[in-house]
């Protein structure tokens, strides 16, 4: 068994230690907004928080997660109020096809909780490790600025 | 927002299997059968090969000529052989690890320009899928003539969400099919030979990127999974992993394109003949309309008395292309734009002025003899050099910009691009819409889908437009093939010009039929309601009608390609990094028109989104094939897509001129941006370093050979 806290929920898992995180979170708890899109760590649609920090849970083996915390983008929006980043996703047309969203999202709450006041150099660098194929980023870059401005 | 979409992936019927695809190791030959590996555990593993389908072996496009599953021959690498389900995905692929495919290899053509005639046989007598020929005027007298030959490679459409399908036995019998599509009723059309029954509907799940790749290859995983569903009696559901989506999807047409031009002496083109040959592929798939488009598309924006333009597409061994936004109209616009700045670095005159003095005006006509009213080639280049004119917004983001090893460039195109189908496509569609009033609220059912393009939000304002009432009560119903009528597919930049059309008929529609059950003749819609006498839903179905203003000869290709066109200038600023060979993009200003932006937000987020995958298929995206035509960069770390660090600062003008045969004016605009911005990279990289790179994608490699071999 593997304890760990997600969204705010202690819990503990069944699974091989080697399980990777993002099957733990999709298939074990249901937790399906955490995307799969290439399975080596490049894309970026399965990122969460762990302690803080955002990474690619495809690699990451859910043993390495014992005791820590995880906030996945079901654990972002407090209860029915949306973040203001998701929030300025929605005004400023920052998601199209939407299957790369909730890894910006998460990255992009991690990006805000260490620097609130970043250049939109800082914001592109921040989430240089997401891919999206619909938008061009220009919208993505503009909502995480407006998010700014709320936060 | 939060997550809760369902894409096909995240939906997990009871009982599910898990389907995986076996596939030919080998280009071209026999196939001999498949071995079984007798020491793995085969007890819960279903195996369907070709001897498995009900009636006939193809799935159904445009002809039957590809298969569901290879019998006997081979015709590319990576074509499925078997199909596995497992009770999980991990026993699936393991499965098909200890499954050996044997065959007899064969010499391969793998060369699309000795394709056609070879002694090889692909397709038909010749290996020809599709020939073109369309011839304006004659021969232009004496004037300097200018040849050249353009060349690009593949694209992948790259839909971050994987290819997915679920098929979900039906207790008459039938199935029902989930998955990530652009085009549900092309599966109905592509399964019912195979099934030999169509007791189907089909439904999309909410699709993480589309881009033409999942027009028509979803007809062939909607196969697999129901055979696998059929054999095994449960639900399958089959997901590619990147890497299988890479090497065995459909990509964009690698294309050669010849231009021979002649201009005179004040620099007027008086001759422009082009040929084109395409390569489609194992299979005919789509590609004879996708050599039609490049074909109507190899003139560019330009007005010339003679014109002669024909093109071929020929099979290759390798896996079938498909469709991919621009279907066609990038691969022949790279050529053109790249073919006037040829012709204008041969006279010595400026690129922009050259363009601008042959630029296609009001009366001109296409060489299929289409009269143009209401152009927009000049406004759009107009706009676009004021728009770039000023200062640039951020700092370059490398240091030291324009001066020592970065040499500096700006690169001006200009394009135009069909709108909705060829010729009677519409006419031959009838694509229909049905609408519902339930209680206070409507409906729109139609087979339009969402794939991220936001049919979904504009098909309302669409309706809500027409009814002149708040959007928020009009809703777009979940597109199931059982529930909504056939609107013809979600491709060719057709869905807002042609079926928001027919949704703002049915919204009219629905109000005169309001008025014919109140015998009221207002026209507020919520006065209509309240005098309805009881609260039944009331549906109305429209329907489109060709009005008859379109003339085109589909034997002669002659008369009106399209229904109107849309135009669209790029100027790229950027940098070549002259020691690694790096293209750094520092601004994109592209200014089109759209004929009326119903949703501001969202069709400047299709402008945007389009220049950066051109930007992509400029400098960075690369398919390379191994010896059996296999890719061989098949992860995200070797197929490179641009990120929010490659993306420039983008300055997106909208140019409205309106289209009387669209919904308040607009005309289709998916596919645009994705024809100006690799030319205009071409011509920012010559200003900048003087090297002529006439070859699609201009990696650094090429762009470090190209410096090299600089005299």
């Amino acid at each position: 068994m593997t304890r760990f806290t997600v969204n705010g929920h202690e819990l503990s898992v069944d699974a091989l230690p080697m399980t990777r995180l993002i099957d733990v979170l999709r298939e074990q708890l249901r937790l399906t907004g955490t995307k799969e899109g290439c399975g080596e760590g490049e894309c970026g649609a399965c990122t969460v928080l762990i302690d803080g920090t955002p990474v690619n849970s495809c690699l990451i083996p859910v043993v390495q997660v014992s005791g820590r915390d995880i906030i996945t983008v079901e654990g972002i929006a407090a209860d029915s109020r949306l973040d203001p980043i998701q929030q300025a996703f929605i005004e400023e047309g920052a998601a199209q096809c939407g299957i790369c969203t909730p890894g910006f999202i998460v990255t992009a709450r991690a990006l805000l909780n260490t620097n609130p006041n970043p250049s939109r150099r800082e914001i592109r660098e921040a989430l240089a490790g997401n891919l999206c194929r619909c938008t061009g980023y220009q919208k993505i870059i503009d909502a995480v600025v407006a998010a700014l401005e709320v936060d | 927002m939060r997550g809760d979409a369902l894409y096909v992936d995240d939906i997990r019927p009871s009982d599910c299997l898990y389907g995986a695809t076996v596939r030919s190791p080998i280009a071209h030959g026999k196939l001999l059968g498949i071995s079984l590996d007798p020491d793995f555990d085969w007890t819960d593993i279903h195996i369907v090969t070709a001897k498995d389908i009900p009636a006939q072996n193809v799935v159904y496009l445009m002809t039957e000529d590809q298969p569901a599953l290879a019998d006997g021959q081979i015709m590319h690498v990576e074509e499925p052989v078997a199909l596995i389900a497992a009770p999980s995905r991990d026993r699936a692929l393991e499965a098909v690890r200890h499954i050996t495919v044997n065959t007899e290899a064969s010499e391969s053509l793998l060369d699309p320009l000795a394709s056609e005639g070879h002694a090889i046989k692909i397709f038909g007598d010749d290996n020809v899928f599709k020939r073109i020929t369309i011839d304006k005027g004659g021969q232009a007298a004496d004037g300097i003539v200018v040849e050249g030959t353009y060349t690009v490679g593949h694209q992948e459409q790259l839909y971050i969400e994987p290819q997915g399908m679920i098929a979900v036995p039906r207790e008459d019998g039938g199935l029902t099919i989930i998955g990530s599509m652009q085009c549900p009723f092309y599966i109905i059309k592509a399964l019912t030979p195979m099934l030999g029954h169509d007791r189907m509907n089909v439904v999309q799940a909410a699709t993480g990127g589309g881009f033409g790749g999942k027009e028509e290859y979803p007809s062939m995983l909607a196969a697999h999974a129901s055979l696998l569903a059929i054999k095994t009696g449960q639900p399958v559901k089959m997901i590619y992993r990147r890497d299988e989506d890479l090497r065995a999807t459909t990509k964009r047409h690698p294309t050669v394109v010849r231009i021979r031009s002649v201009v005179d002496a004040s620099g007027a083109l008086q001759q422009w003949d082009a040929d084109i040959v395409m390569d489609g592929g194992a299979y005919n798939t789509l590609t004879p309309v996708v050599l039609s488009r490049a074909i109507l598309h190899v003139c560019g924006p330009y007005r010339c008395p003679n014109q002669h333009l024909k093109g071929v597409a020929v099979a290759t061994h390798t896996p079938p292309n498909g469709a991919f936004r621009g279907f066609g109209a990038p691969q022949a616009m790279f050529a053109v734009e790249r073919h006037m700045d040829r012709i204008a670095r041969t006279i010595g005159m400026d690129p922009i002025e050259f363009r601008r003095l042959n630029l296609i005006r009001d009366g001109d006509t296409t060489p299929t003899g289409q009269a143009l009213v209401d152009t927009g080639a000049e406004i759009v280049l107009n706009d676009a050099m004021d728009a770039a004119k000023a200062p640039f917004k951020a700092p370059p983001i490398h240091p030291g910009g324009g001066q020592g090893r970065y040499a500096q460039g700006r690169g001006v195109t200009l394009v135009f691009h069909g709108c909705g189908f060829t010729g009677n496509g519409e006419a031959r569609i009838k694509g229909k819409v049905a609408m519902e009033l339930d209680g206070h609220c409507v409906k729109i059912l139609s087979a339009s889908t969402d794939i991220g393009q936001g049919v979904d939000t504009t098909f309302p304002q669409i309706a809500a437009g027409e009814l002149n009432i708040d959007t928020d009560r009009v809703s777009n119903t979940p597109h199931d093939t059982a529930m909504v009528p056939d609107s013809g597919p979600t491709v060719a930049s057709r869905t807002c010009m042609v079926v928001g059309g027919v949704v703002k008929k049915a919204a009219k529609m629905l109000r005169e039929a309001l008025q014919a059950e109140t015998g009221l003749t207002s026209n507020d819609f919520d006065e209509l309601i309240a005098a309805r006498l009881h609260t039944v839903p009331l549906r109305v179905q429209a329907e489109y009608v060709d009005d008859g203003s379109m003339d085109w000869d589909d034997a002669t290709y002659t008369g009106d390609a399209y229904p109107c066109y849309g135009w669209s200038c790029s100027v790229v600023d950027l940098d070549v990094d002259l020691d690694t060979g790096e293209v750094l993009y520092r601004r994109f200003v592209g200014s089109t028109d759209v004929g009326k932006a119903i949703n501001p937000v969202i069709v400047a987020g299709q402008l945007e989104g389009g220049a950066i995958q051109a930007l992509g298929y400029a400098t960075c995206e690369e398919v390379v094939l191994d010896e059996h035509g296999r890719m061989r960069n098949d992860r995200l770390t070797n197929y490179i897509i641009p990120t929010s660090l490659d993306a420039p600062e983008m300055i997106t003008r909208i140019v409205e001129i309106p289209f009387a045969g669209g919904p308040f004016g607009a005309k289709g605009i998916g596919e645009i941006p994705m024809d100006g911005p690799a030319p205009a990279v071409a011509q920012a990289i010559e200003q900048a370093t003087g090297i002529v790179l006439d070859i699609l994608p201009m990696t650094p490699e090429r762009i470090i050979a190209a410096l090299e071999n600089q005299p």
